[in-house]
Formats: C-alpha cells, sequence, structure tokens
C-alpha cells in the first residue's frame, strides 16, 4: 500500500490523483473537445471565448492561454489531456515536456539523445535520494 | 483449440508513429529505433498469429474523464484510428474478433476479473504505434485485434500483480475457446519515462535493464513491485509497465526471450521491446 504522502515527495512530480482529476475536471474536458477539427478551428479563432464556453476557473484559462503546463497540471490538469492544445499548435510532445523543465527546446532535446535525465537526486524529496 | 504461441513487448511512442506516417522511418534520429523491429517484423511475417489480444492504454482519446474503466475490453468489429488533436493516424482501421473478445470477456468476469466491455472505441497510439511497428504500413493489417484497455493515466493503475493475474486469466479464457487459432498476447507501454513537470526527460536504464531481465527470470518478483517505486524509478508515465504483465501472466511461469531490444531516446522515452516464447 503506498501512503499517499510518498505521492508528494517525488522530485518536480504531480501524481493524477483522483481528487486532482476532480479539480482538473473542466480543463481536462476543454481539452478533449480538441480532438475534434471544428472545435480545433473555433479555439484558434478566439481562444478566450472559447475557453469561456467552460466551467473552469480563470487561473485555469489564464495557464492555457500562457501553454504554461506546470501551472495547467498545478491545476489539476493531466499531461495527457494537455497534449491535445499542444498538438492544436502543432507541438510536439518533446517541446511541450521540455518547456516544463526550465530547459531550452534545443537543452531538453540535447539531454535526451545523451541518454535523459538521470533519477540521482530525483526520486525523494524526503530522502534526499 | 486456441492458444497463446507469443507474447510482444513494446513501446508505443507516439512520435514513432508520426515518424512513419511522415516518411522520417530512415532520418538518422529513426532509423537505430526501427532497425530495432526488424528481427521482429520478420519474425511476425514468416509465422502471424490469427489474433493479437493487445493490451494498451487509452490516451485521453477514448475515455475522457468522464468514465475511467481500470481494465476495458473492445468487442467490436472495427476500431477506428482516434484523432489525438492532429487528426488520425493515416493507418488502416483494426479489426476486432468479436467472437474471442466477448468469450474472454465472460470468461474472466466469471474469474473474478471485472473488465468493462466495449463496444464502440477508437484507437489511440497506444494501440495503433506497436501495430505499425510490427507489421509496418499495410493496407490493411494482417491481424485481428482484441483491445484490453488498461488505465494508466489517472492515479492509481491496477497493481502489477492484479495485472499479471489478468494475464493468467486470458490464457485460461483463450485455452477454452473452441475455435483453432494462434493468438498473441502483446504488453504496450513504458520503458522509463516521465512527460511532465520539472523532472521530464527522466530515464532509468538500470531499472529498465533489470525489468526486462526479470520479466523472463523473475516475473514472481515483478509482480510486486509497487507503484510508488515505478513512479519514483522509471517516472510517472513508466508505470505503463505494468501492462507488460498482463502480457507475462498470459504467458505461464516459463518462456524462453527470442529477441530483446533498448534503445534511448526516442522523444522522451526509452525504448523497449521483447519477444517472448511460453515454455512447456
Amino acid at each position: 500500500m503506498t501512503d499517499s504522502s510518498d505521492l508528494d515527495d517525488i522530485p518536480g512530480t504531480t501524481v493524477f490523483t483522483a481528487r486532482r482529476s476532480r479539480q482538473g475536471y473542466y480543463l481536462n474536458q476543454f481539452c478533449m473537445s480538441l480532438m475534434k477539427e471544428a472545435n480545433r478551428a473555433r479555439f484558434k479563432a478566439d481562444e478566450r471565448s472559447y475557453l469561456d464556453e467552460w466551467p473552469m476557473s480563470e487561473a485555469q484559462k489564464q495557464a492555457v492561454l500562457a501553454r504554461d503546463y506546470n501551472a495547467a497540471i498545478s491545476l489539476g490538469g493531466n499531461i495527457y489531456f494537455l497534449a491535445k492544445i499542444f498538438a492544436t499548435d502543432g507541438k510536439s510532445f518533446q517541446e511541450a515536456a521540455g518547456s516544463m523543465t526550465g530547459m531550452t527546446a534545443e537543452e531538453y532535446a540535447g539531454m535526451m539523445r545523451a541518454g535523459g535525465r538521470s533519477p540521482e537526486g530525483m526520486r525523494s524529496i524526503r530522502e534526499g535520494r | 483449440m486456441a492458444r497463446i504461441t507469443a507474447g510482444v513487448a513494446t513501446s508505443h511512442v507516439p512520435a514513432i508513429g508520426a515518424a512513419i506516417d511522415l516518411g522520417r522511418s530512415g532520418d538518422d534520429y529513426w532509423r537505430p529505433v526501427l532497425a530495432g523491429y526488424e528481427w521482429a517484423r520478420r519474425w511476425i511475417a514468416a509465422s502471424p498469429p490469427d489474433v493479437v489480444v493487445l493490451v494498451y492504454n487509452d490516451h485521453a482519446s477514448a475515455f475522457s474523464l468522464e468514465v475511467i474503466p481500470t481494465f476495458a475490453i473492445g468487442c467490436a468489429e472495427t476500431f477506428e484510428p482516434a484523432d489525438e488533436g492532429f487528426g488520425p493516424r493515416p493507418v488502416p482501421p483494426v479489426e476486432g474478433h468479436p467472437d474471442l473478445a466477448c468469450h474472454i470477456a465472460q470468461s474472466v468476469i466469471l474469474d473474478e476479473f471485472d473488465l468493462t466491455v466495449i463496444n464502440k472505441m477508437d484507437v489511440d497510439h497506444g494501440l495503433t504505434v506497436p501495430m505499425s511497428l510490427l507489421f509496418g504500413q499495410p493496407e490493411a493489417w494482417p491481424v485481428r485485434v482484441v483491445p484490453v484497455a488498461v488505465n494508466v493515466v489517472q492515479y492509481p493503475p491496477p497493481t502489477g500483480n492484479r495485472c499479471y493475474a489478468l494475464g493468467e486469466a486470458i490464457a485460461r479464457a483463450v485455452a477454452s475457446f473452441p475455435e483453432d487459432l494462434d493468438v498473441h498476447v502483446w504488453g504496450t507501454g513504458g520503458m522509463s519515462h516521465q512527460l511532465q513537470g520539472p523532472r521530464a526527460g527522466l530515464i532509468n536504464r538500470e531499472f529498465d535493464g533489470a525489468f526486462l531481465d526479470r520479466l523472463v527470470s523473475d516475473p514472481e518478483g515483478l509482480r510486486r513491485i509497487p507503484h510508488i517505486e515505478y513512479l519514483r524509478e522509471a517516472g510517472s508515465e513508466g508505470i505503463e509497465l505494468v501492462m507488460w504483465l498482463i502480457m507475462r501472466g498470459a504467458l505461464g511461469p516459463d518462456v524462453r526471450e527470442l529477441r530483446r531490444f533498448y534503445h534511448v531516446p526516442a522523444s522522451n522515452t526509452a525504448v523497449g521491446h521483447v519477444v517472448l516464447e511460453p515454455v512447456g
């Protein structure tokens, strides 16, 4: 049995629990709507108006408008739902993931080519390992 | 009677699908990834199964947050490629095997595994990228597919132990299907990767290597890995590896490894691929 406090003990990681899923329900359902071409076209034409059709918090809407995926995740967004936004933008998963790390796209791509981010020191905040 | 003749595991990185679809398989970046599957492509072309029970996860394509089934089985005649935000992949529709799927559903539910029955579902890269890796770009897929979708998006996914036991139940179901069919079970997703937050890009070669070894030598140990260990060691999305254990459970206690391939990176992900054959 995993202690739920363990889930908050992983550096730079948000585990998408049922509680976060509740918090992000409309944010994620908005993302899901972008799977239809007609909705993508309406969103691209006027992002703010399209977002206002959804009962999302203002902070969630601002996170979408800014493409601030860390903020969106902290407000209940899930990366596989948020992927519909960057797919709509024509951005790759690598570009979007890299944007959350504070690295430039080139730096992030270079890190991946060199074997990725080491787990050393990234496993547990509490235990510092 | 139907029989399980092999198990295949593979990552299902969406960027691999895009590389194939956009004709970039020969690029320096993608060539080594695709080359790692040439052995399996020849192997499966030489002796294709009738049906693949394909274990994968939906990535917010067929299932929104309205309904989140932990285990679901696709019983439809056909599954169309999903539009994941950039139009559907240009791949053939996936032909199901409703008779086998309904038989598996009935068998495993009575065996106390409460699968959700899906009669209409689009399938995303989680299912279609493994098909492309093994079969290339045919006009029509050469096998029929029973999709088994596992929730690994909203925490918690089913435990590794539960996945393994479901694989065992699927094997019992296949063995009691009266038609003469060769069946593969594929487990997809993984290996180590994290797609979100400041820790995005995590790769753990050591964990992945040990997982591949233990898939053959220590499946009983693998089924006991707790979720927190996957999350810490293999990344928040590396927990997809529990799906490999459904495949492994379906093959029985002893297996022979016919093929292993491991490559870093494909986009954000460590690519792992094995072909296993049941022994005895």
